[in-house]
Parts: structure tokens; sequence; C-alpha cells
């Protein structure tokens, strides 16, 4: 729980619901123009700073080539420099532009959550909406499944899996994360949708003759729709963490371009001891500043869908 | 008794599912553990003796001309015996006498630091929700959430620059100076000490913060519930409710995640024990996985979950004694 893994717990206490100001209030958003998800964390002072911020680093990522100074791999530059005029963080010991790589480094960053984030709310929800809904000898099957994923502890086995791998690269990183990333949103959702399963429009959705596919996917889905936002951001925040921490350690590939590579470089050059401080601080600071945007969002998240901790 | 029967019986359904899958982790990945090996010995430009490859493969257990399941029959007969081969890297030495050498180093400075940052946590996270809305609560609240989006390494670093690089006044790294006698001495514990101030620090920032966020939920929560109004209602003190009513049932869910946590030791000290030098298994793993000693880095992973399960079974126990509704609820 100390360590980059803490990120990927959602807020607990999630399964507590006050049914008819969700509905009145989702009713109210509904009535609003645009997606629904999105008019939610508008909404909330708190998440709305947080999109915004992730807003800029979205538009950051886009436009690397046109915001960064110089190419990513670029080092053509005298080593070693202190942050000045021409490079705003300093070079690298290869003469890399600090600056330059971390505008890069974004992208790599907003690649990693969403698609690591993507596979794994993928696979928490299909498997934690038809463990929960159809119960029986699938349901302990799959709740065994999500069990057992649980107490495997991720960060061994993610470094074991990058380390196994005979091709490097941040795709890679991305499948790992995602294949192992998804047990405690399992749960979750299963524990969710038990509670949607007895609803009156599942019974006559059933009675109509719907398939299990269709009622899971296109009657209850919708129902769960910022469980599911606040997962996925909780899953993009925990894998953008892990593929920083990985490629800290020097587990990622080495030739990308990802603020975690940039401290490993850093570290291993001695910064520390040179006193580069922006080299290795910066990359750090530009993560918190991307978690911070994330968990903002989902605390507009959390408060929507559990009234208790609204604040007065 | 159901219900621990059943904690038992996915102890030990999940023990055999966690020895099976390190069985199955270099033989679901593709490519040859065994020729990247000899690759990596010999040199990317030269050509791979195929009698090497075999040897190599042999002494891993992916012996090619055994079938699977004669593979996996040996695999289990020398876990069950306790045999996990010789490390390559510590040869001769055993996978099982490197760990054992450096388990105490990760048990001491992560069990204390975790047992430590759960015990702040929970209180700080009580307390917050006990008196919400106040400053203290948005101090906490607001402080931890920030503190909790900096990345583990950056803190480290930070603590490494100020107090060890410019301050001068701990060593960056390491468990102990190598200028003084191991053993049962003062200058030695002394050592030790001043070694294990920032790792241990650089933990102990990060470790309450879990705890904070989910102990105050839980207790907001538990605050709002019919039985708090009831015990309001009833006239009874305020300590009494806070203590009695709120925290004793908010720490519930703290206790398995704890037992996670405490399992999670090994996994979750390679950051620690890397940037810090640290002489316990999670640097060991991290060697491993540098220059892929197979043999190790399965053994250390598999111990971690040895270590996750039994200690998620424990927890699963003692919740089923604090609770009663988690003993009938599964009957």
């Amino acid at each position: 729980m100390t360590l980059p893994q803490s990120s990927q717990q959602p807020m607990a206490g999630t399964e507590v619901h006050d049914e008819a100001e969700e509905v009145e209030q989702e009713a109210q958003f509904r009535r609003e123009r645009g997606p629904l998800w999105l008019r939610i964390l508008w909404a909330n002072r708190k998440s709305r700073v947080g999109l915004i911020l992730l807003g800029l680093f979205a538009v950051v990522a886009v436009f690397a080539p046109l915001i960064a100074p110089f190419g990513p791999s670029a080092s053509d530059f005298r080593g070693n420099q202190n942050p000045n005029r021409d490079h705003l963080l300093g070079t690298t010991t290869n003469g890399e532009d600090i600056f330059s790589q971390l505008v890069w480094g974004t992208r790599t960053s907003l690649l990693v959550g969403i698609f690591a984030g993507g596979i794994v709310t993928a696979i928490s929800l299909v498997i934690g909406l038809l463990a929960g809904y159809l119960q029986g000898w699938i349901d302990d099957f799959l709740s065994f499944l999500i069990n057992l994923a649980l107490v495997i502890p991720t960060l061994p086995l993610i470094a074991i899996f990058a380390s196994y791998s005979p091709v490097r690269g941040v795709w890679v990183i991305i499948v790992i994360l995602g294949l192992t990333g998804w047990a405690y949103g399992a749960r979750t959702k299963r524990a969710q949708i038990m509670t949607l399963r007895t609803r009156e429009y599942i019974t006559a959705a059933r009675l109509a003759g719907d398939g299990t596919w269709r009622i899971v996917f296109r009657e209850i889905l919708p129902n769960m729709l910022s469980l599911t936002v606040a997962a996925f951001v909780g899953a993009a925040a925990g894998a953008i963490g892990a593929e920083a921490g990985l490629a800290f350690l020097g587990l990622g590939d080495p030739d990308t371009v990802s603020w975690g590579t940039t401290t490993y470089w850093a570290t291993n050059s001695g910064a520390l001891l040179t006193g580069q401080w922006a080299w290795i601080g910066a990359p750090g600071l530009l993560l918190a500043l991307l978690m911070t945007s994330l968990t903002l969002i989902n605390f507009g998240v959390d408060a929507l869908s559990n009234p208790h901790l609204r604040e007065n | 008794m159901v219900y621990f029967a059943r904690r038992i019986g996915f102890f030990i359904v999940t023990l055999w599912a966690a020895v099976t899958l390190n069985f199955l982790i270099p033989r679901l990945i593709p490519g040859d553990p065994a020729e990247q090996i000899v690759r990596q010995i010999a040199g990317q430009s030269s050509s791979v003796d195929p009698a090497q490859v075999r040897a190599v493969q042999v002494m891993l257990g992916l012996d090619t001309e055994q079938t699977l399941l004669q593979q996996y029959l040996t695999y289990m007969q020398n876990t069950l015996r306790g045999d996990f081969g010789v490390s390559y890297t510590y040869f001769p030495y055993t996978v099982t006498h490197m760990i054992g050498e450096t388990l105490p180093w990760t048990l001491a400075l992560i069990g204390i630091t975790t047992v430590f940052g759960f015990i702040v946590g929970t209180l700080l996270g009580a307390y917050a929700a006990w008196r919400r809305n106040t400053r203290f609560d948005a101090t906490v609240s607001i402080g931890s959430t920030f503190i909790g989006t900096l990345p583990f390494f950056w803190i480290a670093l930070a603590l490494v620059f100020i107090f060890a690089i410019q301050l001068r006044w701990l060593p960056t790294g390491g468990g102990f100076s190598g200028d003084v006698d191991q053993g049962w001495n003062w200058p030695f514990i002394r050592s030790v000490i001043e070694h294990a101030i920032l790792p241990g620090s650089a933990l102990l920032i990060l470790s309450p913060i879990g705890w904070i966020m989910t102990m105050r939920n839980n207790m907001v929560q538990i605050l709002g519930d019919d039985y708090t109004r009831l015990a309001r209602a009833k006239g009874l003190p305020e300590r009494r409710i806070a203590v009695w009513y709120g925290a004793r049932n908010a720490i519930l869910p703290q206790v398995t995640a704890f037992a996670l946590a405490l399992g999670g030791l090994i996994g979750g000290s390679i950051f620690v024990e890397q940037i810090f030098d640290y002489p316990g298994t999670g640097r060991l793993l991290f060697e491993a996985l540098g220059v892929r000693d197979y043999p190790l880095m399965q053994t250390i992973f598999l111990f971690t979950v040895i270590g996750v399960l039994i200690a998620n079974l424990f927890a699963d126990i003692l919740y089923g004694i604090l609770d009663p509704r988690v003993r009938r609820g599964s009957t």
C-alpha cells in the first residue's frame, strides 16, 4: 500500500447510495446537453479544476512537436548544463534538452494512462459484470479469479513479465499493466451489479426475452457510468504511476522518452551529486501534477456516487 | 465454522494456483529464456550453440525433451521439498540461502514502517472523520491528497539530496558502513540505525496516506449510519460514539487491506531498497531482474505470494472473529 500500487485503490465506500437523490440528480444532468459523465464532472468545482489541468497536459501531448524547442533525442548540445535561457531545465550528460524531453514524455504518460487504463477498465467490467449478474458456478469461478488476482502482488509480477519479454517498448508495458491491474475494479463492479440486478427494469428486460449480454451491457452498464468513469480514472492514474516507476528502475524501455526514463538517466548520471536538481526534480513534479488532476477529477465522481462524501 | 473452512480452502487453492502460475510464466512468454541467457553471455553477434541452450534449458527446468506434464511434476516435487535451485549470479549459493540473507533487512525496515504507517494513518483518518469539516480535517485531507500524488522515488531522491548530499547528516545508502564489525555491538547497531533513517523516513511520508483516506471515508460513512444515529439519540457520550461505534467498525475493512500490505512487503521494497542501496530482498529481486537470474526472481516472487496468502488468511480469520456478519453471511 505504500508504493505506486496505492493509487490503484479507488476511494472506499462507493457502495452506499442514496438512490432517490442520485436518480434525481442524474435526471437533471440528462436534461442538459453533452455526455452525461462530462456534465457530472464539470458540475463539481474540484473536478473542474482537474479537467482543466488534464486538458493542459493533453494539449502539451498533442502539440509536443510545436511546444518542444528540440526533438526528443536531439543530443547536439553541451552536456550537463544548468537551467539557462536556451535550455529552460538544462541538458543531460548526453547533451539532450531536458525541457524538450519532458514535453515529449507527456505523450508517453497520457498514452499509458488512456490505453492501460482502458484495458484495465474493460477487463474489470466484463469480469465483474458477468460474475455479479450470472451468479452460480460462473460467479464462483470468476470470483476465485478476482480474489487470486487481488492477492498476487502486481509490482513483482509486472517486473518479471517485463523482464521475460523478448521485446521492449511502451506498448509492452501498456499490455502488461492492462492485464495485471483489473482485480480491484472487477470486485467493486461485481458488488455494484449485485445491487442492480434485482431492479424491476432488469426483470422487465429479462421477461421481454433479452439475452444476458444485452441486459448486462445495454441495461445495467449505463447505470454504472459514474462508477466506471471513476474506475477508469483510478486505473489510468495507477498505470501512469506504474510506468513511471518501472522506467525509473530501468525496467521499462530505455529508448522511450518518458518522465520515468528521464529520472532514471538523471540518477544514473549522478545528477544528485552534480546538483542538477531540475533534471532529477522536474519529471517527478510533472507526474505529481498529472496525478493531482486525476485525483481532483475522481473527487467529483466520488462525491456524486456517494452523497456521504459531499462537502457541506 | 463454514466460513473458516471456506477461507482455508481458498488459501490452499490459491496457493496451488500461485505455484502453478509461477511455473507457467516463463512458458507463457514468447521467446526462449534459455536462448536469451546464452545470447547474453556470448554477446549478441556470435552464433548460439544449441548444446549450450539445451544445458541452460535443463538448468531452468525448461527441458523441451520432457512433456509439459513431466516438467510440471518435477517442478512441484522440487517446490514441495523447498528446493528452488541455485542462483546463477550468486553461484554456488542456493536461491533460498540468498533470500534468507536479505529477508531480515527487508522485514525490519519495511515491516516496522508499514505497521507504523498503518497506525498513524488510521488514527489521523479516524480523527479527521470525527472532526469532519474542521480545519484539522481539511489540513489532513488536502495535505495527504497532495503528498500522495508525489511519486515515491521523487520523495526518496529529495531526501537523499537534502540530508545526505547537501547537509551530509546521513549516509546516501547501504545497510551499514563497512568499517565496523558485523554483530551485536553498539557501533554496528548505531550504523544500521543511521542507514535506516532516510529510507525509513521516505516510507513513512507516503505509507500513512492510503490509510488516512480509506479510514476517513469508512468512518464518515459509518458515522452517518442508522446505528450511530441511534447511539446519538440514546445520548451516549461523544467519545464513546467515536471510538466504539465509529472507529471500531471503520477499522474492519482496513484489516484486510493491511494484511495485503504486509504480505506485499517484498514487492514494495524494490523501490526503496534500490534507491538507498539497501541490502534487502527487494534489491535482490531487482538485481535478479537486471541479470535475468530466473530461478532467483521466480523464487522471490513465489515467497512474496506465499507471504501475501498467509497474511490474507490471518486477516480473513481475524475478520471472521471480529465481525459476526461476515461469518453468518457466507453460511
